[in-house]
């Protein structure tokens, strides 16, 4: 029965996958890009991988396909391109399939079982007190690796407001939509939010012993913001405000804190209090999971406008 | 452990928070200080280095590898270190708002008019530099090649310009395709050995396990890195980009930027890879150098405009370092110690020399209003500094005496003799002379008087004389001993001994 699951599943994967790149305008294109995210994200239950599938589900599929349809809203129709050589699309898939193929090859050439690293890390787990070995990988071994991660993250929106045409990057992003928000949208903000914020705090929660964390939480907080904004529930924050500003902040340098106050608790950089270790985590992640859902929030909103003309 | 190696890649991040927080003066001069102060730890590094004789290392958080992650400076990492950090404090003093920027307004302005965003990607570069420089895990190096792209694409487009626009978009996509590249060949790395620790996996490669799979990941990686390089014949999205964005963005793009992936190619293939696969696969590293050597030099003689020019000569010259890969690996000691250190010496004084060419090309179109050559003639009447520092700058290029560039060469002409590649030896000449030809020519219409009434406008003098440090900078490598330096031998090869219990 599995089986028979899993292959319907690579099939419908490979569709997807085709309909992205066959589909000629960008609108079906970006749908099925969402529709073969969510795919994706049932592959890696099947694969036992529910943290990665939790954030291909919502960043992967949920923000980027949010990011995308917005991005395909404002772009103008798209002027009549010459017609691309014939053999120009064979040849790409030609060369797609084939280095799809050595890939294939040199995983199927990979050592039966797979060394891994993860009695090493349930070793070590213990002394962290938590119980999800990903958190453990992501905030105490690889910690450095997190923490720099969400300065890349928090880059990202820099550079999405470096296109906005105000230097001091001060006004709010233009709203999603420049009509007021339909009566379903606002219904549907006003009671769907509420559970979403809900689950939201149920994974960050849970992810110290179970699948979740700052990533996936941070991403449906996020989504929810974005619902209310559609919404009209609450509006666009101007991106000067102060305290937006330091809970984009909180994340990294949080994190960077807790870093440097290893040295004088746990005698090295980002170690952990002892004895303290999970709740000092526990910061951390409520922390990340902020800065993580304003910073995604801000960069579907986009560069924020002039505020001379707005 | 040595807490200089975990304040290198954090220190320079201390600087958005007044950024970000503050308004633009205070956080300039908060970033030039973490700037400064970068400069300090590098040096601290460096110094440590060359006193202990040996690599210092660091494990974050306590876990040795491969559990963990470790940070090691040998000599080489030391060396390119203290090399970004100088031009990048140097780029920044050139971009600060200096006195008279408030009431003159100053077009050329290094920042764009966008201080704190361009302050925050310059510190960014820092910390990505000095990670890619020390990490050395092939995952926490994929951290740090997302910092660099990230902190890097935005310096393209500050202006906002369609132009640009495009410009870093391609180059957005040109090193999202190497990230992907690169992040396929760690999956498979991890899937062959369980590990991503560089030592670990050296000695892992060593015993001959791993075979072709191996080989197939070292290959992805590398074109991710040659994509992000803008190696020959990923250099497509290099001229556009780094001429189009302001000066002080466009030097650091030039000098630093693309030197953390061809940092990372040689750390791949000279402490990763076995000897035996390093020596089939520096011939082809060696074609792709040579090629972008003549190809791009032939192409920026074309150009019309002197930014672009420029930009042609940096995909030329980053063949040179290509070129050191066949001659490194050989097995003859001392020839290949000498190409070692002739292709770690070029990287520096091209760094400086052409931070202070962009520099200098940055001031000159301020004055003139425009960087068209045809333009130009005369320009050294009015941006005397400016076109010194170009002109210094570019004896590097050409590998004139006395200059860095000089030494370099020299040293890789000298390998290349001695093991008997003549095709590389020839390829070596022939770039020297294509740098020649594009160099003289800009500054013989610099110096020619001009052909109409020169435009009422003065370059800006201290602005000038940055890029002229620079540019001696650059000279100033040219006095190195003709030798293979002991220096960047330190360290080498690579392990964790003496920090793992």
């Amino acid at each position: 029965m599995s089986l028979l699951f899993d292959a319907v599943l690579c099939l419908l994967l490979l569709l997807g996958a085709l309909g992205v790149v066959a589909t000629g305008a960008a609108r079906p294109a970006v749908i099925a890009f969402i529709g073969y995210g969510l795919l994706l994200g049932l592959a890696w239950v099947r694969l036992d991988a529910v943290d990665v599938a939790l954030t291909e589900i919502a960043i992967g599929s949920g923000i980027s396909g949010v990011v995308l349809l917005h991005c395909v809203r404002a772009l103008p129709a798209p002027p009549r391109a010459p017609a691309a050589h014939p053999m120009l699309r064979p040849l790409a898939a030609a060369i797609a399939v084939a280095i799809a193929a050595a890939l294939a090859l040199a995983v199927l050439a990979l050592p039966e079982p797979a060394p891994t690293r993860a009695a090493d890390v349930a070793a070590a787990l213990p002394a962290t007190d938590l119980g999800n070995p990903v958190t453990g990988v992501l905030l105490v071994f690889r910690a450095l690796d997190t923490l720099l991660e969400k300065v890349v993250l928090f880059l990202s929106l820099v550079g999405v407001w470096a296109l906005s045409r105000d230097p001091a990057c001060r006004g709010r992003p233009a709203p999603l939509s420049p009509e007021p928000a339909p009566a379903p949208s606002a219904f549907l903000a006003r009671v769907l939010a509420p559970i979403g914020v809900l689950v939201g705090l149920y994974l960050l929660w849970a992810g110290a012993d179970h699948p979740g964390g700052a990533f996936q939480s941070g991403a449906v907080l996020a989504a929810m913001g974005l619902l209310l904004v559609m919404g009209d529930q609450i509006r666009v924050p101007a991106a000067g405000n102060r305290s937006l500003r330091l809970l984009m902040l909180a994340g990294p340098f949080g994190f960077l804190a807790v870093g440097f106050a290893g040295w004088a608790t746990a005698g090295v950089f980002l170690g952990y209090p002892p004895g303290a270790e999970k709740a000092v985590i526990i910061a951390v992640e409520v922390a990340i999971t902020l800065s993580i859902a304003v910073t995604l929030a801000l960069i579907v909103l986009g560069p924020p406008a002039d505020e001379g003309r707005s | 452990m040595s807490a200089l190696l975990v304040l290198a890649v954090t220190a320079p991040l201390l600087g958005l928070v007044p950024l970000f927080l503050l308004g633009p003066r205070t956080g300039e001069r908060a970033a030039l200080a973490m700037l400064a102060v970068n400069l300090a730890v590098t040096a601290g590094i460096a110094e440590q280095v060359a006193q202990g004789g040996r690599a210092p290392g660091y494990f974050v958080g306590g876990f040795a590898p491969p559990l963990g992650v470790g940070l090691r400076a040998d000599g080489f990492s030391a060396a390119m270190m203290l090399m970004a950090a100088l031009v990048l404090l140097l780029t920044g003093l050139f971009a600060m708002t200096g006195p008279g920027d408030m009431t003159r307004k100053v077009k050329a302005r290094g920042s764009a008019g966008r201080p704190a965003t361009f302050f925050i990607l310059l510190l960014s570069l820092a910390c990505a530099l000095n990670l890619a420089f020390l990490a050395q895990d092939l995952f926490t190096l994929y951290v740090a090649l997302e910092l660099l792209t990230f902190a890097a694409v935005p310096l393209v487009c500050l202006e906002g310009k369609a132009g640009q626009l495009s410009a870093a978009l391609t180059y957005l996509l040109f090193a999202l395709f190497g990230s992907v590249l690169y992040l396929l060949g760690v999956v498979l790395v991890y899937g062959l050995f369980g590990t991503l620790d560089i030592a670990h996996l050296a000695g892992l490669l060593a015993q001959g396990t791993g075979g072709a799979t191996a080989a197939a990941a070292l290959a992805l990686m590398s074109a991710g890195l040659m994509a992000k390089a803008a190696l020959f014949p990923l250099h497509l999205w290099l001229p556009p980009a780094h001429s189009g964005a302001p000066p002080a963005a466009s030097a650091v793009l030039s000098a630093v930027v693309i030197k953390a992936p061809l940092f990372l190619l040689v750390r791949l293939w000279s402490d990763l890879a076995p000897l035996p696969l390093t020596q089939v696969a520096g011939p082809i590293f060696a074609v792709c150098g040579a090629a972008a050597i003549v190809f791009c030099g032939v192409v920026a003689l074309a150009q019309e405009r002197l930014k672009l020019l420029i930009a042609y000569s940096t995909a030329a010259q980053i063949g040179y370092l290509c070129l050191m890969f066949p001659l490194a690996a050989s097995d003859d000691g001392q020839w290949s110690a000498l190409a070692w250190t002739g292709g770690t010496l070029h990287l520096v004084s091209h760094a400086l020399s052409k931070a202070a060419m962009f520099l200098a090309a940055g001031l000159i179109a301020e004055t003139m209003g425009h960087d068209r050559l045809s333009g130009l003639s005369g320009v050294g009447r009015l941006a005397p500094v400016s076109v010194a520092a170009f002109g210094l700058g570019g004896l590097s290029l050409m590998g004139l005496p006395p200059s860095g560039g000089f030494v370099a060469k020299v040293m890789l002409l000298t390998s290349a003799l001695q093991q008997g590649s003549w095709w590389i030896a020839t390829v070596v000449l022939a770039g020297g002379l294509l740098a020649g030809g594009y160099v003289l020519r800009v500054v013989v219409i610099a110096l020619q008087h001009p052909d109409a009434g020169l435009p009422e406008a003065r370059e800006c003098r201290w602005r000038a004389l940055i890029a002229l440090a620079l540019a001696f900078g650059a000279m100033l490598v040219g006095f190195m001993p003709l030798a293979p330096l002991p220096f960047l031998d330190i360290g080498r090869p690579l392990s964790w001994e003496g920090l793992l219990p």
